[in-house]
């Protein structure tokens, strides 16, 4: 029977499938990090039961630690504290880490692929739920919680329902200057925040074929903020081209053996779908969120929308409300809304080649003379020490920071404000990352998600602009 | 993790759809290595005017007279989306939470109630409507008996679907961990057979 790609890769890893207990999953690759992974050690300790295969598990540090600073008390005495026990933990259960100015250390969703941890094939979770942006090597990844982190440490499996297959085609090539996060902000705006809740998407179609791997993490990435478990994109030779030779990839006549494999791992032809969604790539342009959901989200050229413009009860009350914290009026111009923040960075957009977007936005401005806004602070936050490494070769630190920007130490940073880089309640913030909700950025703060090049081009003019203007 | 037969409860009905883990709870309380010390900061900011957590804010429905000591809580679709954070149904939990009724859930946030206790229960549209206009009228007391999977205040009776696994789960209490431990010849022999690149 044909199969789509989602169905290879389920097969590849049931253990078990017995009536009456969710199929038991085994996993190749866990990624953790300080949040969500102390409660999990701290139960294998009380149950004295050994964590099974520590090789299988790498660890980093990115989701409080300061971007100002290597020193592991520089994000305060909670984020110290955490940092410290995951330093700890990694010890006593025989991981390896990535700690605080390693070579290797970046948000763990950056740091995976970028070390060839991640591969295609493969079964990756991780305490967070963008762990769905290694799907981009055709990798079935998925966020987990707590309690699932400490299952995966003592058995290296995981229990899971098998889900529902949506197949997203974007036909046809994007107009230049439509970036891989217009691509994902437009999906969530046609399925909104839960269109694909229960399933796997795979993501498909010429459009997405003519992605980067970067640029592919940055649509896979966002799966989770329309409900999906996991995004997919089948590998092919790009992948292969990106992976060949990176640290932790496969080497020599494995690697041969390896991409004979992968060259499997496609959906067949005929095989069926539960939900198809069709989107042309040459309808799609520049978006920018308006509201406090990513489903909320609006072509640059458009309005705000009203509550009127809703006719389902539960989204006309949302987008009053939405509208009430964001301080918006219906029916403004998204290229009025003025911002006085901009946050370049997040594992949805701070690979080298979001800063290279970015940064090319940013030199084109400073051929006419302009520089960042006077009202504007803005931050770029690289998603890892290589990343940050390779910026700094191809000197476009110099081209941010003689423009304005302030140039930072890898992190999540500002994505969601668990160390200092936080928003002041009312700022305004053209924001790279993937979440738009309520005080993610900082109590009271408002946040526009937006490609790099829009929040490049936001932090010199003030506002939003249309670059296709 | 303790057992759940039946459950006779409060509601409190938080009418908002996309309630995020980000407002369940926000990124300030995350610095924990414990599971406890959450509940205190359930909907922290929706609930307090101060970010210190000493002046609650009177508009928010958890602060109402009527619902102290509610321990059913009812909300609109797509509840628990955003972040995986565990600490979220673990503030749930430990402010007095023991069932959340909604149309429907984000899939991480859901199989983290299963996995700590919290029954998460689906039901349509249109009884959750129901549900809302008695718990917002009048104060509503619901039984949620996970036998009969129903859910009752003697005049509206609604049933609820649970997967076979979680169900039993629930019920038993069981140790998730330990009873995949019990499988490892299993999982052994899978791993002997994965290719030299896995």
């Amino acid at each position: 029977m044909a199969s789509t790609l989602y169905d290879k890769l389920w097969q590849r890893h049931v253990i078990e499938e017995q009536a009456g207990e969710t199929p038991l999953l085994y996993v190749d690759r866990h990624l953790i990090h300080e949040v969500t992974s102390p409660q999990a050690f701290a139960n294998l300790r009380f149950h004295n039961r050994p964590l099974r295969r520590p090789e299988r598990t790498i660890a980093t540090m990115d989701h409080n630690i300061s971007t100002r600073s290597i020193d592991i008390n520089a994000a305060g005495e909670g984020a110290a504290n955490q940092l410290r026990t995951l330093e700890k933990n990694c010890k006593e259960f025989g991981i390896k880490l990535f700690g605080m100015g390693h070579k290797n250390q970046g948000i763990v969703h950056v740091m995976g692929p970028e070390l060839g941890l991640t591969l295609p094939g493969t079964v990756i979770v991780c305490g967070d739920s963008h762990t769905a942006t290694h799907g981009a090597f055709g990798a079935l990844a998925f966020g987990i919680g707590t309690s699932e982190v400490e299952h995966v440490f003592a058995t290296q499996t995981l229990r899971q329902t098998k889900a529902k297959t949506m197949k997203i085609e974007v036909k046809g090539k994007v107009a230049p200057g439509i970036s891989a996060k217009d691509i994902i902000l437009a999906i969530i705006g046609k399925t909104g925040s839960a269109g694909a809740t229960g399933y796997v998407v795979e993501y498909c179609g010429e459009a997405i074929e003519a992605l980067s791997m970067e640029e592919r993490m940055t649509v896979c990435n966002m799966s989770i903020e329309f409900g999906a478990k996991a995004g997919l994109i089948a590998p092919d030779q790009t992948t292969f081209n990106y992976l060949e030779g990176r640290e932790y990839a496969p080497q020599g006549d494995v690697w041969q053996q390896a991409v004979e494999d992968w060259k499997t791992l496609k959906t067949d032809d005929g095989a069926v779908f539960d939900h198809v969604l069709t989107l042309e790539g040459k309808d799609i342009k520049a978006q920018v969120t308006w509201g406090t959901t990513p489903g909320q989200v609006i072509e640059v050229d458009a309005v705000v929308p009203s509550p009127d413009d809703f006719t389902d009860p539960v989204e006309k009350d949302s987008c009053a409300k939405a509208l009430a914290y964001m301080g918006l009026e219906a029916g403004t111009k998204i290229t009025d809304i003025e911002v006085n923040n901009v946050f370049i960075g997040s594992c949805t957009n701070s690979r080298i080649e979001d800063l290279r977007a970015a940064a090319s936005i940013v030199e084109s401005y400073a051929a006419q003379g302009k520089k960042c806004s006077d009202k504007v602070t803005a931050i770029v936050v690289p998603g890892s020490y290589q990343v940050k490494e390779q910026a700094e070769k191809e000197g476009l630190d110099s081209i941010f920071t003689r423009a304005g920007f302030e140039w930072r130490l890898p992190g999540c940073s500002m994505c969601l404000g668990m160390n200092d880089d936080r928003l002041k309640p009312g700022d305004r913030c053209a924001s790279t990352s993937n979440r738009n909700f309520e005080g993610r950025q900082g109590r009271g703060s408002r946040t526009h998600l937006v490609s790099p090049e829009m929040a490049a081009a936001a932090a010199i003019e003030g506002r939003f602009v249309d670059l296709s203007e | 993790m303790e057992k759940f037969t039946t459950h006779t409860g409060l509601v409190v009905p938080l009418d908002a759809a996309n309630v995020d883990t980000d407002q369940i709870i926000p990124k300030q309380f995350l610095q924990k290595t414990e599971r406890v010390g959450f509940g205190q900061h359930l909907f922290h900011d929706w609930r307090y005017l101060d970010d210190e957590g000493h002046q609650a804010n009177p508009e928010f429905i958890l602060n109402y007279p009527q619902y102290q000591g509610a321990s059913i809580l009812l909300a609109r679709e797509n509840f628990g989306c955003g972040s995986s954070r565990e600490h979220a149904p673990w503030a749930i939990q430990e402010y007095g939470f023991k069932v959340v009724i909604a149309p429907s859930f984000a899939d991480i946030f859901y199989g983290n109630c299963i996995n700590i206790g919290i029954v998460p229960v689906r039901l349509p549209e249109e009884q959750i409507n129901q549900l809302f206009d008695t718990a917002r009228d009048a104060g509503l007391t619901l039984t949620v008996d996970l036998i009969n999977n129903t859910i009752t205040n003697g005049e509206l009776t609604f049933s609820f679907e649970l997967d076979n696994f979680h169900q039993y789960c629930l019920e038993q209490g069981i140790d998730s961990v330990g009873w995949t431990l019990n499988k490892l010849d299993k999982i052994q022999s899978y791993e002997d057979k994965l290719p030299a690149w896995q």
